[in-house]
């Protein structure tokens, strides 16, 4: 630093005031800009600090409480599932049915509303609405409130949580769907119209081959997010390891939380892995139809 | 018309129609196996997760009688005086609601500040060694895999029922989720800025903040936005373990058949997860429009 002309740096340096002059824009942001910043960073910090307020926190207690989890941990080791291995077993069997018949469920329903849905395929604006705010409102409830709702009429137990878990994708799949419908390309439905096909084969041969691939890959990746949907949904009755993780830690049983949490951690991965091999030899072998 | 078309000699057409039938065949095994498999599978997630039909066609009028219960007694005449009965509690369930709000906006927030230094630390063009990377991805793969009430669930034993297990619990998966996405979005940033930096002297920080940021932030941004409509719904579930806002008063009221609470608290929920959805959704297109982002 002692002879500052000599990098890059330094040049800049000595060159700052024309550098502004003639580059103000690069220096400050217009004045309007800055105040929009600061006023959008200074209201979230004040409520996030109201809100911290509010829920009456303090550094103490967070302390407390950081103490009590390390406890906690300590206590979690080493992991062992005691006598419930095949309890655990079978409830994870269990949370793997809710999650892959939950899935397939919803996508076979969702498709005919997806089609519903779609502007390009029902050119109906009143039901194009009416199905867009439906999937909406099925969207709008958890899917533990619907496990809730489902075990009035089905009664505790895993079924309960596949058909809540169909429900709340019923609402996920309709729209995506929907959209991946009316993202497609409109050539091959005249090409298959103008050869003499119906409006029906005009989907099956001129959207569905385009949309499929699209599809296929939301609904594994929807299999793969309900994998963790399904190990809490016992928390509320309906099945799978939920209850058993959410009885272990009302009974301080740490050391079984701790075998519980690897078990759903390695069936987790385990899902992961399988459905992105699927997905990617999936996408890839018809990359060429759909870009 | 059909004359229009020129059809080949069959001495032509045997092989070439021979081989689209051996393509098909080849391609329709392949769609039957694949649908075997999946049939397979159904039945015996079927058979584990006890799928009982008779069960669900005796059971399903009660799915509608539900919802017909739930539903409060409105006529025109009492108009005022019914909509006043059926939302009795108003206030207090505004109140519940606005804690929820909170829970997952400084959940949101946490979350996202973590995932902010983590996703750096976690994107492979900006941090060279191989154990920090490690690190970080695991840690935010950890965070993610567990649905946030699973966190609740011992948060609430460590640090008592209230609002402040579940902001910790949506904080963690927040960070978990956000992370791995805010990574993914600075490995695909033009590197250019950032050696531009590093050539005229800036350290690692320096580089990212003048490099990296401005090329990101919108997009972090947007995902978080996305995040927090996620996490309002994620909060309104999180009082099922006593982890504060509305959702304990819902579960409540489903577990005691007051069937009118019930409604009133579900249409609060969906027009309030309506309300943020349209918000965000609004403020995502103009942040989005005004970067000339194309994403």
């Amino acid at each position: 630093m002692s002879e500052p002309a000599r990098t890059i740096r330094g040049l800049g340096e000595a060159d700052r005031s024309e550098l502004k002059r003639r580059y103000p824009q690069a220096f400050q942001a217009p004045v309007a800009e800055r105040w929009f910043s600061l006023a959008i960073v200074v209201g979230g910090a004040a409520l996030a600090i109201y809100t911290l307020w509010r829920f009456g926190f303090s550094p103490a207690k967070f302390v407390d409480g950081l103490d009590k989890l390390g406890i906690v941990v300590v206590l979690m080791m080493p992991p062992d599932p005691g006598s419930q291995l095949w309890h655990y077993a079978s409830a994870l069997a269990e949370t793997l049915a809710i999650a892959f018949l939950g899935t397939l469920g919803a996508a076979i329903l969702a498709l005919p509303m997806g089609m519903l849905a779609a502007k390009n395929v029902v050119a109906n604006r009143i039901l194009h609405f009416a199905s867009r705010r439906f999937l909406d409102t099925i969207r709008g409830v958890d899917t533990l409130i619907w496990a809730l709702i489902w075990i009035n009429v089905v009664g505790l137990g895993p079924f309960a949580g596949i058909l809540a878990i169909m429900t709340s994708d019923f609402g996920s799949f309709g729209k995506l769907f929907s959209e991946a419908i009316e993202a497609s390309d409109r050539k091959p439905v005249d090409g298959v119209l103008s050869a003499g096909g119906s409006d029906l084969h005009s989907f099956r041969f001129g959207i569905l081959p385009q949309v499929m691939p699209v599809l296929m890959s939301q609904v594994l990746y929807y299999f793969e997010s309900n994998t963790r949907s399904a190990t809490i949904i016992g928390i509320v009755g309906a099945g799978g390891i939920g209850l058993y993780l959410a009885n272990e830690i009302a009974q301080a049983e740490w050391q079984r939380v701790a075998f519980i949490i690897l078990m759903i951690l390695v069936t987790v991965s385990v899902i992961d892995w399988v459905s992105s091999r699927l997905r990617l030899a999936m996408i890839g072998r018809r990359a060429g139809a759909t870009a | 018309m059909a004359k229009t078309l020129a059809i080949l000699p069959p001495a032509q057409l045997a092989p070439l129609a021979d081989g689209y039938r051996a393509a098909m065949a080849v391609k329709r095994r392949w769609t039957i196996g694949g649908l075997v498999l999946l049939a397979v599978f159904a039945l015996l997630s079927a058979w584990a997760g006890q799928v009982d039909l008779a069960k669900f066609w005796t059971g399903l009028p009660r799915f509608a009688s539900y919802f017909h219960d739930i539903l409060p007694r409105l006529r025109i005449e009492t108009f005022a005086a019914d909509m006043a009965e059926w939302f009795w509690n108003f206030d207090g369930w505004l109140a519940l609601l606005w804690d929820t709000l909170l829970v997952a906006y400084v959940g949101t927030l946490a979350g996202a500040m973590v995932g902010f230094v983590l996703c750096f630390l976690a994107s492979a063009n900006l941090t060279k060694s191989t154990p920090l990377r490690f690190f970080a991805r695991r840690s935010l793969e950890f965070c993610r895999t567990f649905p946030e009430i699973v966190f609740a669930l011992m948060f609430v034993y460590a640090f008592g029922f209230g609002p402040m297990p579940g902001v910790l619990a949506i904080a963690i998966h927040t960070a978990g989720a956000l992370g791995k996405q805010f990574s993914e979005v600075v490995e695909n940033v033009d590197m250019h800025p950032v050696e531009g930096l590093t050539a005229s002297g800036a350290n690692y920080v320096e580089a990212i903040r003048f490099g990296v940021v401005p090329q990101v932030l919108s997009n972090f941004v947007s995902y978080s936005l996305l995040r927090f409509e996620i996490n309002v719904r994620g909060a309104t579930v999180l009082g099922f373990v006593g982890a504060g806002g509305i959702g304990k008063e819902l579960i409540s009221s489903i577990r005691q058949f007051y069937y009118a609470d019930v409604s009133a608290i579900l249409v609060i929920i969906v027009g309030t997860v309506f309300l943020i959805d349209w918000l965000t959704e609004m403020l995502r297109h103009r942040l989005l429009g005004i970067e000339g982002d194309a994403r």
